[in-house]
């Protein structure tokens, strides 16, 4: 081990932690403005890939491609909000958990049926495909870095709308006291259908940025949904700021725990062990962390002020 | 059994119901081979042990107010601790039996201390995070086959000549014997003076704690209870498949769980079995339809889930209610 | 007293049912992944079927031939109940199929317990080789372990001294690393065993890779995951640096995704393998030009077992002369493995599993710049796997 692995990881575990970020910045601002569990975030993570992967495939250019995803992932989220989640928000969270459940079901299967079951892929272009000499001589793929660019620059943006926008003060209004906000005339219906239709984009986004390093498949989004969950309610539901920092601790946590936490469980277990131990341990690892931060705070690590 | 024999209750729409999905469950093992589908007693044999699961569910979710999306992590187990104890050479029921219980009843102890310090989504979210956890668990452990499974050579051994696991009627009418009972321990649960506290709670936390009942011990009660119960379906399911994998315990299950009890209906003492048989055999329908709905069976039951949430409150039970009943549920 | 009328309203239900079985036809149920993403493979299965009950004319023998599908939803308790619907109501004569090692271990007893036949035509688990094995049970695929011990021997003939080891952490995965490790001489100077399914990011196992610099990386990645892991080898700069060897990780249905995302980097890497679509016998080339021609892709050795299959079940039949209940017989002739195999000819173990050759596949583009796989020689010779002497079959 030496200090330009330890690096390299670190960038690694930055790079998963910007998409878990766009993935929970939506997630928790719909739990806490509208107080809605949604389950089938992952599928607009799975809906933006599809989206991508075929206007890539249409345009033959990766940047059209997320040019024209976007919008679509705005509409998208748009229309299923209307279709769907509005008659949720007055319903209990069980019944939103089934009903966004029903629709994860729903999505995958009509996923299959439009583009089949094989996978889909986003070839990147070249000047986006190599690796690039950093610092320190680290050798770090170029993609990856506009990955954290872009999560970065999402979570600047966000952070301007949400604290400087007139929009963005209505969202703070609306989620530390819905009547409130109500009463001063805002349109909350509105309101709620932009904010969704924003997360749509923001996880649709993470899942077309995504795609030319893994691939679009169906059910990719239930898997990093949970992580997100997890990245949610410790960061606090409603915060952004939370989102963010947890999302970068969860990213790094795991990607660091998934490398050397069987060089460190030699210290302590016989090798064979170790080696049994380590991959079992690392995947477990950010749920004990969750089930631990909760533990001491039950309301995650910044809880929104005025929350209910 | 007092629940079933209570006339006043069999007369209300949904006791006639609870009476008819009871009596197709007893009886299957002689209807099906009569109408030559025998296929279906395994079915119902599959379904009864998910209905345990649900009426242990219900018993936390609908009567205490906790959602809790891990509650296959007590399926996953009570049916690995008979598979990894059958792969020891260890086949007592005897044996078996009380350590799965007995360990349902310890992680149901961590995990409820643990998540009942949350409330809401929080809750929701702990108990999956908790769940899932358990699942990886599963998954790496390769001497117990990860995720290709283990399998079971050998069902469990009371060491009975006439009450032997090995004869498939015998395992099916055990099943049938532990649902009722799991039932019945529920009603015994719900109307104690323990089961009002656990109820209070739910529609009034704080009320209950200015009554002086430290509230959070009781819902830790019903958690592991519900636990242990869970983990008797797993116990069973071990048996009856003669295998398990980590698919048993992942998060799906735990979801498909929550729905059989939607479905049924929430908080009613049958409703939760009523889910399981209708959620079953309309899974087995749907998938086995030839052609394009059997391919892609998921288009119509997502949807459907959706359907029940929004227009079928109180599940299939409330449903029956509404349409027979002039007066409303008689619960 | 009911139950003893029942009874015999059953045991009649079930001589009409047989009687009807008996109308000069053979019924087979196929049991693949149909629905979820993995429907890519049961897919490719599904049309080797069709087009191996094409080619024979829809009759094994005297019988017409009929193949009911049925779906495993990649879930061993559906796989399970499916596996009861096609024995207990469809009343199938023979059961075929399985992708999944956990589908079929939980699904086998339901057929076996039934005296019926149960082919694999993929998942191939240890125990089943070992001490599970059962004389109504066979494979017409491989053992786990074989692929990877024929990798391990193709990195030794090409003088790689040391390797990286990456590959998921569950069954199929910790027998591949296995099986390579009993073969390979050579020094394993790093090994990561990644969270399956849910990792499909191996930025950290790459830059470890970098740091070791060893003379080649092996690996397993089925499915999905394949194509991902290949892309990012690339991305992380190693492609052309460290020589990436593969089992179960490039196949016919990953290769053409991969070259229409146009990563170049899959090219010419090696894997192992039973099979090849240029071995070169009669059988393998019209099955290849007809599926070709069917479907316009590459078949993949999934569907190549799966033909097999059909055609050792075919010769069955035909040894018998249709007699279904002459189960010694079709026994014998599947222990005799006397059929056109798309592998040429090969030989069945005493447990029940082909004794067959491994050969090193290399991927190239083929004449009309279709990226596919080509025949580089054998690598073991008549390989068995090393679970038959765990085997004490019972007769």
């Amino acid at each position: 081990m030496n200090y330009v692995l330890f690096a390299e990881q670190f960038l690694n575990g930055f790079q998963l932690g910007m998409i878990l970020f766009l993935l929970a910045a939506g997630l928790t601002l719909v739990f806490g403005i509208m107080d809605l569990v949604n389950l089938a975030h992952g599928s607009l993570y799975m809906l933006g890939a599809y989206f991508a992967a075929t206007f890539s495939h249409l345009t033959g250019s990766f940047v059209w491609a997320i040019l024209l995803a976007v919008p679509a992932m705005v509409a998208a989220g748009i229309i299923i909000e209307m279709i769907a989640l509005r008659t949720l928000y007055a319903r209990d969270h069980l019944d939103q958990v089934l009903a966004t459940f029903g629709l994860i079901l729903f999505f995958n299967e009509l996923t299959r049926i439009v583009w089949g079951p094989e996978g889909q892929v986003i070839p990147l272009p070249a000047y986006l495909d190599g690796s690039v000499a950093l610092p320190l001589g680290i050798d770090y793929p170029v993609y990856r870095l506009v990955i954290i660019g872009c999560g970065l620059a999402v979570a600047l943006g966000l952070w301007v709308l949400v604290s400087k926008t007139r929009i963005g003060m209505l969202i703070r209004a609306g989620s530390s006291n819905r009547e409130m906000a109500g009463a001063l005339g805002v349109n909350i219906a509105t309101l709620f259908t932009v904010v969704f239709g924003i997360g749509a984009a923001l996880a649709g986004f993470g899942g077309m940025i995504i795609t030319p390093i893994t691939q679009a498949e169906v059910g990719m989004g239930e898997i990093i949904l949970i992580q997100a969950f997890v990245v949610v309610v410790i960061g606090g539901i409603g915060s952004i700021k939370g989102a963010f920092i947890a999302a970068i601790l969860i990213g790094v946590i795991d990607t660091m725990g998934r490398s050397f936490l069987d060089l460190l469980l030699l210290f302590i277990l016989p090798a064979n062990a170790a080696e049994a131990a380590g991959p079992a341990l690392s995947s477990m690892l950010i749920f004990i962390l969750m089930a631990g931060i909760l533990f001491f705070r039950p309301q995650g690590l910044f809880p929104p002020k005025g929350a209910r | 059994m007092k629940v079933l024999l209570d006339i006043q209750a069999l007369k209300t729409p949904r006791g006639i119901v609870a009476t008819i999905v009871v009596l197709l469950c007893g009886l299957m093992p002689i209807i099906a081979p009569a109408i030559g589908e025998s296929f279906y007693v395994d079915v119902f044999a599959r379904t009864m042990i998910w209905a345990i699961a649900a009426v242990s569910l219900n018993l936390i979710m609908g009567y205490g107010g906790m959602i809790s999306f891990g509650h296959a992590a007590f399926f996953g187990i009570g049916a690995y601790t008979i598979g990894i104890l059958a792969f020891h050479g260890v086949t007592s029921a005897w044996v078996q039996w009380p350590v799965a219980l007995i360990l349902s009843a310890l992680v149901g102890l961590v995990f409820g201390a643990i998540s009942l310090r949350t409330k809401g989504v929080y809750f929701i979210m702990i108990t999956l995070a908790l769940a899932q956890m358990l699942y990886f668990l599963s998954v790496s452990a390769q001497r117990y086959g990860s995720d290709d499974g283990l399998t079971i050579n050998d069902r469990s051994d009371f060491g009975i000549g006439f009450f032997n696991l090995d004869d498939d009627l015998t395992l099916y009418y055990l099943i049938f014997a532990v649902l009722l009972l799991c039932v019945y321990v529920s009603w015994r649960i719900v109307n104690s003076p323990f089961g009002m506290v656990v109820r209070g709670a739910k529609s009034n936390d704080n009320r209950m704690q200015a009554l002086g009942y430290p509230t959070t011990r009781y819902k830790l009660t019903a958690f592991v209870i519900a636990g242990v119960m869970c983990g008797m379906a797993g116990v069973l399911d071990a048996n009856l498949e003669e295998f398990v994998s980590p698919d048993a315990l992942n998060w799906p299950r735990s979801g498909e769980m929550i729905f059989m009890v939607v479905l049924g209906g929430m908080g009613s003492l049958f409703g939760p079995v009523t889910g399981a048989v209708v959620f079953w055999l309309l899974q087995d329908f749907l998938a086995n339809w030839r052609g394009f709905i059997g391919d892609h069976w998921a288009i119509i039951f997502g949807p459907f889930l959706i359907l029940v949430v929004l227009f079928a409150r109180g599940g299939i039970h409330g449903l029956v209610d509404r349409l027979f009943s002039r007066k409303g549920g008689a619960q | 007293m009911l139950r003893k009328t029942l009874m015999a309203a059953s045991a009649f239900a079930l001589m009409a049912a047989t009687s009807v079985a008996q109308a000069a036809e053979i019924k087979v149920g196929f049991i693949t992944t149909l629905t979820t993403g993995a429907a890519v493979i049961g897919n490719d299965m599904k049309k080797a079927v069709d087009l191996a009950v094409e080619h024979m004319g829809g009759k094994m023998g005297p019988l017409d031939l009929e193949v009911i599908y049925a779906d495993d939803e990649f879930n061993p308790q559906k796989g399970k109940q499916a596996t009861e619907r096609l024995v207990k109501r469809d009343d199938v004569d023979i059961v075929a199929g399985y992708i999944w090692s956990h589908v079929l271990l939980a699904s086998k007893n339901v057929v076996l317990d039934e005296g019926k036949f149960l082919l694999s035509a993929n998942a191939g688990p240890s125990p089943m080789a070992g001490e599970q094995c059962h004389k109504n049970f066979f494979s017409f695929s491989w053992q786990n372990d074989q692929t990877p011990m024929a990798m391990g021997e193709l990195l030794n003939q090409r003088g790689v001294k040391s390797l990286y080891v990456i590959a998921p952490n569950y069954a199929a995965g910790q027998d591949m690393v296995a099986g390579a490790e009993r073969t390979f001489k050579g020094k394993i100077v790093g090994k990561d065993m990644t969270a399956w399914p849910t990792q499909k990011d191996w930025a950290a196992e790459f830059t470890k890779v970098k740091a070791a610099n060893p003379d080649g990386v092996f690996t397993f990645y089925p499915g999905g995951h394949g194509p991902a892991f290949l892309k990012q080898y690339e991305q992380a700069g190693l492609t052309g640096k460290v020589p990436l060897y593969s089992v179960f990780t490039l196949d016919a249905i990953s290769l053409p995704l991969l070259q229409k995302a146009g990563m170049k980097s899959a090219m010419g890497t090696y894997m192992t393998q039973f099979w090849v679509q240029d071995l070169d016998n009669a059988q393998n080339k019209r099955f290849v030009a007809d599926f070709k021609k069917k479907y316009g892709s590459y078949p993949s050795f999934y569907a190549a077992q799966s033909y097999d299959a059909m055609f050792a079940i075919k010769a069955a039949v035909e040894a018998v002369n249709g007699d279904l209940k002459n189960m010694d017989g079709m026994r014998k002739a599947f222990e005799s493995a006397d059929f056109p195999s798309v592998r040429g000819s090969f030989k069945m173990g005493p447990n029940h599993f082909p004794i067959q050759n491994f050969y090193a596949r290399e991927v190239v583009a083929d004449a009309d710049g279709s990226w596919t796989t080509v025949n580089r020689g054998v690598v073991l010779a008549n390989h068995q796997d090393s679970y038959a002497s765990k085997c004490n079959m019972k007769m």
